[in-house]
């Protein structure tokens, strides 16, 4: 019997602690699949964030490290630079890498730092109970925006994928969604490009990865998938926004 | 390095000194009056095979240095106070995740933005942790440029046997001044193996470097119990002070860094005119040398101890809990960046032994 599919070693069998919906259980087995399949487990450290995916450690058997809340990319700039052969993966959210981290991410992406940054946008706070992210939509309710986001009070979301392809340093930027199978497949797609392009030596690569959030929206899993299709992708527009993977670079 | 004489500035011996002890990565931000310090290393380390990186702000360059310390490697930063206090929260999270690395204040006048003159205010967050949570830094005071380069070495090592970030706490005048040194040895320190390293799980079980102890028991207060028990080990193993003219004293001067040399000058003054002065010179800050203080204070010889800083009185702190009210404790200081004078002092000794 030939198998077609089969769950991922790298990813532990264990009960997971996200709720029912959550778009991380999905996007953990994408990153579990692939560091298999490019045979990295051996090499590769990720860093986890302060969030709901803190415990990522928990689920993926590779090497970890906590980071302070927003201090990811940095925590990856010194694993990285300390240890350039290995592979750098930094999982974060959006307050983490857009609200408090804002300027880590920034630099980072600047100085074109060799590693992949798994940049994980469902419009909200996760783990403090729902409150505003630095992309939660306009009008959009949580729990510190009770009558929806105001964009003259608040400003509008941050579109991360637009600003950092702005700078020089990044080799490859994509914005991706999991609301879907066919996304799904191409979230995969995005984020192998991304561990390659690390692997090359190519430098900075980021994939935003559109999730969801069933709980602190307030809406069921099956409809908070409807919720990113018909909310986000509006404002979030998926695509490819940087690539210099085929061009050659000299570091 | 040969074992002659060299001229060099603080900020820069330092540097060699962290060099000679195996430090190959340094992150750090500018900030007057350190600023030899990361212009030093941009030169050096390239030199020597290691890595140096302008961090975009203080808070990056201490997650820097965690993510270094996390490979196993000897790693530093430096700073001066404002910058230290953005610091915080990194060492705070690095002593609860238990990982090795040096951090040196250059320290100027606070609070806030202050100046950019010498100072000794930031006695309080070096000794007290300094960030969030139950914790200590080893702190060691360097108190000429020769020491700036020699404590390096120890910094290192006992990062590296403690698992934990240490402090040296020095000051403007020590980073900026020129003096005559010999450059130390690398150490002889045996020291433990890093196990616990993240390199990659080839061959070995995946490792987690980290400071959340969410289960509410027992977890994070099992956690802190075992940090505790390092730092009982550290108040038995670390502890390190100098005196001076202490033997026949009367007077007990305490102070530490640059004050301690104007102590000495203020002692060798006060005994010109009789006055048995002598100095207690705390080099590591925490672990505090309280036993020493502690038992000069039951002599009877003992008439009473002067503490000087160059803050308001923190140290001070320190020394009235070793002296437990056995003897009367003095204190003089200047704060905001000046220095006292040597004639300051020894007006101040013959005071206090009236």
């Amino acid at each position: 019997m030939k198998v077609v599919y089969k769950r991922p070693s790298v990813l532990k069998e264990v009960k997971m602690h996200y709720c029912p919906g959550c778009g991380h259980g999905i996007v953990h087995k994408i990153i579990s699949e692939l560091i298999e399949e490019l045979s990295i487990r051996e090499k590769t450290i990720i860093i986890s964030p302060v969030g709901c995916s803190v415990l990522i450690y928990d689920y993926i058997d590779c090497d970890a490290t906590e980071s302070a809340h927003g201090r990811a990319q940095a925590v990856a700039t010194g694993l990285k630079r300390a240890m350039p052969d290995r592979i750098v993966i930094s999982y974060q959210g959006d307050g983490d890498l857009a609200a408090i981290g804002m300027a880590e991410t920034i630099h980072a992406a600047n100085r074109g730092e060799n590693f992949t940054v798994i940049f994980i946008n469902n419009a909200i706070y996760g783990m403090t109970g729902g409150q505003m992210a630095p992309t939660t939509i306009v009008g959009q309710r949580t729990k510190t925006t009770p009558t929806g986001r105001d964009p003259y009070h608040a400003g509008r979301p941050v579109r991360m994928c637009e600003l950092l392809s702005q700078l020089d340093g990044p080799a490859y930027i994509e914005r991706v969604s999991i609301h879907d199978v066919k996304n799904i497949i191409r979230t995969k797609k995005a984020i192998r490009k991304a561990l390659k392009c690390q692997i090359d030596g190519l430098g900075y690569s980021f994939v935003e990865v559109l999730s969801t959030c069933p709980t602190n929206w307030g809406i069921d899993p099956v409809n908070s998938m409807k919720w990113v299709e018909e909310n986000m992708l509006s404002y979030y527009p998926l695509g490819v926004f940087k690539d210099r993977t085929k061009v050659e670079v000299v570091r | 390095m040969s074992k002659s004489r060299v001229l060099m500035r603080g900020n820069e011996a330092m540097c060699e000194g962290a060099i000679i002890a195996g430090c190959r990565l340094y992150f750090g931000y500018p900030i007057t009056p350190q600023n030899e310090v990361p212009a030093y290393m941009s030169a050096r380390m390239p030199e020597v095979g290691g890595v140096f990186l302008q961090a975009e702000s203080e808070l990056a360059a201490i997650n820097m240095v965690w993510g270094a310390s996390c490979a196993g490697k000897r790693v530093m930063t430096s700073s001066s106070s404002p910058g230290i206090s953005l610091m915080q929260e990194g060492i705070s999270y690095l002593a609860g995740a238990e990982l090795p690395a040096v951090i040196v204040n250059v320290m100027r006048g606070g609070p806030g933005l202050g100046n950019i003159a010498p100072s000794q205010s930031d006695y309080f967050q070096a000794t007290r942790g300094g960030g969030h949570g139950d914790y200590f830094c080893p702190v060691l005071a360097p108190s000429s440029v020769e020491e700036m380069a020699h404590f390096m070495i120890d910094a290192f090592d006992i990062a590296d046997i403690y698992r934990t970030p240490v402090i040296v706490l020095t000051d403007g005048v020590l980073g900026q001044m020129t003096e005559p040194l010999v450059l130390p040895e690398p150490s002889k320190r045996e020291l433990p193996p890093k196990d616990w390293i993240l390199d990659g799980a080839d061959g070995r079980p995946a490792r987690k470097i980290m400071s959340l102890r969410l289960n509410p028991q027992p977890a994070l207060e099992e956690h802190n119990l075992h940090l505790k028990k390092k730092y009982e080990e550290m108040r038995k193993n670390e502890v390190r002070y100098d005196t001076f003219m202490i033997d026949d004293a009367e007077v007990v001067l305490v102070a530490f860094g640059l004050c301690s040399r104007i102590a000495k000058a203020a002692i060798k003054m006060a005994r010109d005119e009789g006055i048995p002065a002598g100095l207690v010179r705390p080099i590591s800050l925490w672990p505090f040398p309280e036993k020493i203080i502690s038992e000069l204070s039951s002599l009877d010889r003992i008439r009473c101890f002067l503490d000087v800083e160059m803050n308001f009185g923190q140290m001070i702190q320190d020394v009235k809990l070793a002296v437990n009210g056995r003897k009367d404790v003095h204190f003089y200081g200047r704060t905001g960046g000046m220095i006292p004078e040597e004639t300051e002092v020894f007006r101040m000794i013959k005071e206090v032994y009236k």
